[in-house]
């Protein structure tokens, strides 16, 4: 008998790329979810022009790259870069808007870099940076929350809003988030404790919506992490640098700093730290240059969030950080069984 | 009798795995009728090819050498059982690039006659210098029978200048499918111990440490019996948690010591000895009863054999024979193997190293995580071989590899601790520099981190070849020095020739110039001189020579 030669291990575990950012997609449902109860057919809408978008650009990039097709595009990978902008970006955003991110995350970001796995940067952040800066008007307003959002504003107002621009009896929903409202007050010499005062700020210091939204995103990140898809490292280290730089500025002066319970709460902060931060591809790779990246992000988004010019600012930190990764993965090479410490490659 | 907790140690890393031990475990070891043939190749060590002592025609005995042993990492082999040498020639032999090596052919005669082919006995060995033990360890063909094939008689020459501490027994037995380490420690536990105390003796150590994974509770137990029949308070047998890979010697050292083997060395530095139970077992027999290594324990197992089982069997037997009294294969026609394609694939790509995973029926020497592929089952047994793996991966369950995305699993899973994925990214890129400074040696192709790895990307496959690579750069560039230093020698020589005549007729011109000038007289006064000194001393040789 003649057999087949191969090479060791015959064996091979049961995960593979599509099967982890499958589970990515699994633990994203529920902070998917609490934001289609406030934002209904707005998140929905969302969410299907950039998986639509997206994998169209996939296709047409490894098409053009001349890359087999199937098993990139079966890999799951621009679905959930594709879900990471559509949850981060303003409810009811118009199409060109998506269009554009989805142009900047999969078109420059990924496949100019090489595709999966070649990206310094990570994609669905470059998308989100990019249309942040270019129309930072569409990008800052949300409309304002409200309970079981379908009842409110139906599919055909929707994407007439969305593919016509169409505003019409929009104006009384629109709203600024939480960490605008702080941020606009604060610079108009306001006290914590009167903006707080307002009324729009329930559960968890945060306004409720987004705290929920929050929650959501946690629990999904802690499913995560007890399935093993994720490392401790990345989300510990971002919110808890997140959480002592809030904490300390907060007790010097809890009239200008919000607290760290806001900070924790609001914004992209706990989807950063699990779903966003933890992109394997652009974050470091070593475990303790996975705390430097992800302590790094945390203290950032904490700068830029209380002094920089924009509200949030987890996807700046997190392109900040990117850039210092070759440099982190070099520096923090584990010791090797049988050598002293610090004998680098 | 309370066992005493020993401390154990952790590496970094590993892998729990299906581990399949119970296919072949469970019952006692068979023993099978002679092959029509037995294939003994003539190197079955690291090391040197030993000196052919027979010759085709000749008739031998059991037990009889066929190779000599006389030299440096040589070590001999017997015949495994009484018969006619019918040929000396090339067959396939187990090695991963299918070569096929000088093989003595025997053919049995039924009798199993041992003749006068026995080695003297040494019924009490502690009394027996330790020299002469290590003589009759090499003698008998001994080598590490884990897998490593290492003379075992040089494993246990250790210098005097570092203290043995413990002598270490590898029980673990972590990968998945072999039982065989597993059904010995249970059926001759007295002898692997006898061994035992006969490898303390010659490298002089009061301790011995037994360590056996947990997954294995009868060996440990029948170990335990037998330590207690012994009375050796010196040995110790400590169950250690089931995690691929203890076995590997360095990770078991570590596991059972604390101590870690440099990088780059090897555990005598650190006072440790390593050896195998059945290794210990071939010594108890090679001193005490004077049989050299002529059989084997080895597991025959997986989806693709009907009987799983572990035999005891004369080396040289045929894979065939072993699987014929198997139950034969379970699978009959193997899909024929697309050819292996290795360097310059493009990821995600179906001609990517995965290829040559595509196809049905394997057969692995081995276990499933480090074996080796055979391509025919005319391969013997050899000293090495603990498993017969066969094994049917359907073709669906093969994907092609994807890139890194550098998701860290493999460096998670990594025992010794590397970074797989920048190795892999260097030795890819022939960036063997690179790869070398990322500790490429220290790598154990455990595959830890092509099991983990979610692109399936073969890890492995690039650190053998880039290890492959470096290798032979090496010695191109050994031999390349050699030949420069030749040359430069040669030229020197050349040179000096050259030099050395150039003076010469420069000195020649020299003399001509002085005695054609005024210098003439001062010629003729010094020849003068001369022909006076020259007198004198001989003068002053003959006085010399009748003075004394
Ligand atoms: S496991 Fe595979 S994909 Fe992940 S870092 Fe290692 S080589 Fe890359
Ligand atoms: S094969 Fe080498 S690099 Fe991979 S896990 Fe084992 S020791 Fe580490």
């Amino acid at each position: 008998m003649i057999f087949s030669k191969r090479t060791s291990p015959y064996v091979s575990g049961k995960q593979d790329v599509s099967s982890i950012m499958r589970q990515v997609l699994y633990a994203l449902i529920p902070g998917t979810a609490v934001l289609i109860w406030y934002f209904g057919w707005g998140i929905l809408s969302n969410l299907v022009l950039a998986i639509v978008f997206a994998e169209l650009l996939e296709w047409g990039m490894l098409k053009l790259r001349q890359r087999p097709i199937r098993p990139f595009l079966s890999d799951y990978s621009a679905v959930v870069t594709a879900w990471l902008l559509a949850v981060a970006m303003p409810a009811f955003s118009p199409w060109w808007l998506i269009v554009i991110a989805m142009i900047f995350a999969i078109v420059i970001a990924k496949h100019l870099y090489g595709g999966l796995g070649y990206n310094p940067f990570n994609p669905a952040m470059i998308g989100y940076a990019a249309v942040l800066v270019s129309y930072p008007v569409q990008m800052t307003i949300w409309p304002a929350p409200v309970d079981f959002s379908f009842a409110q504003i139906s599919l055909g107002q929707t994407l007439q809003h969305v593919f016509a621009g169409s505003t019409q009896g929009w104006d009384a929903l629109s709203a600024a988030t939480p960490l605008d409202a702080v941020k606009v007050s604060l610079s108009l010499n306001k006290l914590l404790s009167e903006i707080y005062a307002t009324g729009q700020f329930g559960l968890l210091a945060g306004q409720a919506t987004w705290g929920w939204v929050n929650l959501a995103w946690l629990l999904g990140g802690l499913w995560l992490l007890w399935q093993r898809i994720i490392g401790w490292q990345i989300p510990v280290a971002l919110l808890g640098t997140l959480a002592v730089m809030a904490s300390v500025f907060w007790l010097i002066d809890p009239q200008a700093y919000a607290s760290p319970l806001f900070h924790l709460f609001s914004g992209a902060a706990m989807l950063g730290a699990f779903f966003i931060a933890t992109d394997p591809v652009s974050a470091s790779t070593t475990p303790t240059g996975k705390l430097f990246y992800a302590g790094g992000i945390g203290l950032f988004t904490y700068i830029i969030r209380t002094w920089g010019g924009y509200p949030d600012a987890i996807a700046f930190s997190v392109i900040i950080m990117n850039m210092a990764v070759p440099l982190l993965d070099y520096y923090t090479q584990p010791r090797v069984y049988g050598t002293k410490q610090g004998q680098r490659g | 009798m309370i066992q005493i907790l020993h401390k154990l140690w952790r590496n970094h890393g590993g892998l729990h795995l299906d581990y399949h031990k119970e296919d072949s475990n469970a019952a006692p070891t068979k023993h099978l009728p002679m092959a029509e043939e037995l294939i003994i190749p003539l190197q079955q060590h690291s090391g040197y090819k030993p000196t052919l002592t027979v010759n085709a025609g000749d008739y031998v005995y059991k037990g009889q050498e066929l190779a000599s042993h006389t030299g440096f990492m040589k070590v001999p082999v017997h015949a495994s059982t009484s018969g006619t040498i019918t040929a000396i020639e090339e067959r396939p032999i187990a090695h991963p690039s299918g070569l096929s090596d000088v093989c003595i052919i025997l053919k049995p005669d039924g009798k199993d006659d041992w003749g006068n082919a026995r080695m003297p006995t040494y019924p009490d060995p502690s009394q027996v210098d330790g020299e002469v033990l290590r003589q009759r360890i090499c003698a008998a063909g001994i080598v590490g029978m884990g897998g490593a094939v290492f003379p075992a008689a040089i494993k246990l020459n250790v210098h005097d200048n570092i203290p043995i501490e413990a002598l270490v027994i590898n029980g673990a037995e972590c990968e998945p499918y072999i039982t065989c380490d597993d059904r010995l420690m249970r059926e001759k536990p007295v002898e692997i111990l006898r061994g035992v105390q006969i490898m303390m003796h010659i490298i002089a150590t009061q301790r011995c440490l037994i360590g056996i994974e947990d997954n294995k509770p009868e060996a440990i137990a029948a170990m335990q019996a037998a330590r207690e029949e012994l009375g050796d308070q010196r040995i110790a047998i400590i169950p250690i948690p089931t995690l691929y890979p203890s076995g590997s010697e360095k990770q078991l050292i570590k596991i059972l010591t604390g101590k870690e083997v440099p990088s780059g060395g090897r555990p005598a530095t650190i006072g440790i000895v390593c050896h195998n139970p059945a290794t210990a077992r071939a010594i108890y027999r090679a001193v005490v009863l004077g049989e050299p290594l002529i059989d084997r324990y080895l597991t025959i197992t997986g989806k693709g054999v009907a009987q799983p089982c572990n035999v005891e069997v004369p080396l040289g037997t045929p894979i065939q024979h072993l699987i014929a009294h198997s139950g034969g294969y379970t699978q009959k026609k193997p899909l024929p193997s697309p050819p292996l394609i290795r360097e310059g694939s493009q990821e995600g790509s179906y001609s990517s190293p995965d290829k040559g995973r595509l196809g049905g029926v394997s057969l692995i020497m081995g276990g499933p995580m480090m074996g080796v592929s055979l391509h025919t089952d005319q391969i013997p047994v050899v000293k090495a071989t603990n498993c017969i793996l066969v094994s049917d991966i359907p073709e669906s369950e093969q994907q092609p590899a994807l890139p890194c995305i550098r998701c860290g699993r493999c460096a998670e899973a990594c025992p010794v601790t590397l970074l797989p994925q920048q190795l892999y990214w260097h030795s890819r890129a022939r960036d063997f520099d690179k790869a070398e400074q990322y500790h490429l040696f220290d790598c154990i192709e455990c595959g830890c981190c092509s099991y983990v790895c979610p692109s399936h990307i073969r890890l492995v496959d690039y650190y053998r070849f880039a290890k492959a690579e470096i290798r032979t750069q090496r010695e191109a560039k050994t031999k390349a020095n050699i030949a420069r230093e030749r040359h430069d020698f040669h030229q020197e020589r050349l040179e000096r020739a050259k030099r050395e005549k150039a003076e010469k007729l420069a000195k020649h011109k020299e003399q001509a110039q002085t005695t054609t000038d005024d210098g003439k007289k001062a010629a003729i006064q010094a020849a003068l001189e001369r022909a006076k000194a020259k007198k004198a001393e001989a003068a002053q040789t003959t006085t010399g020579e009748t003075t004394e």
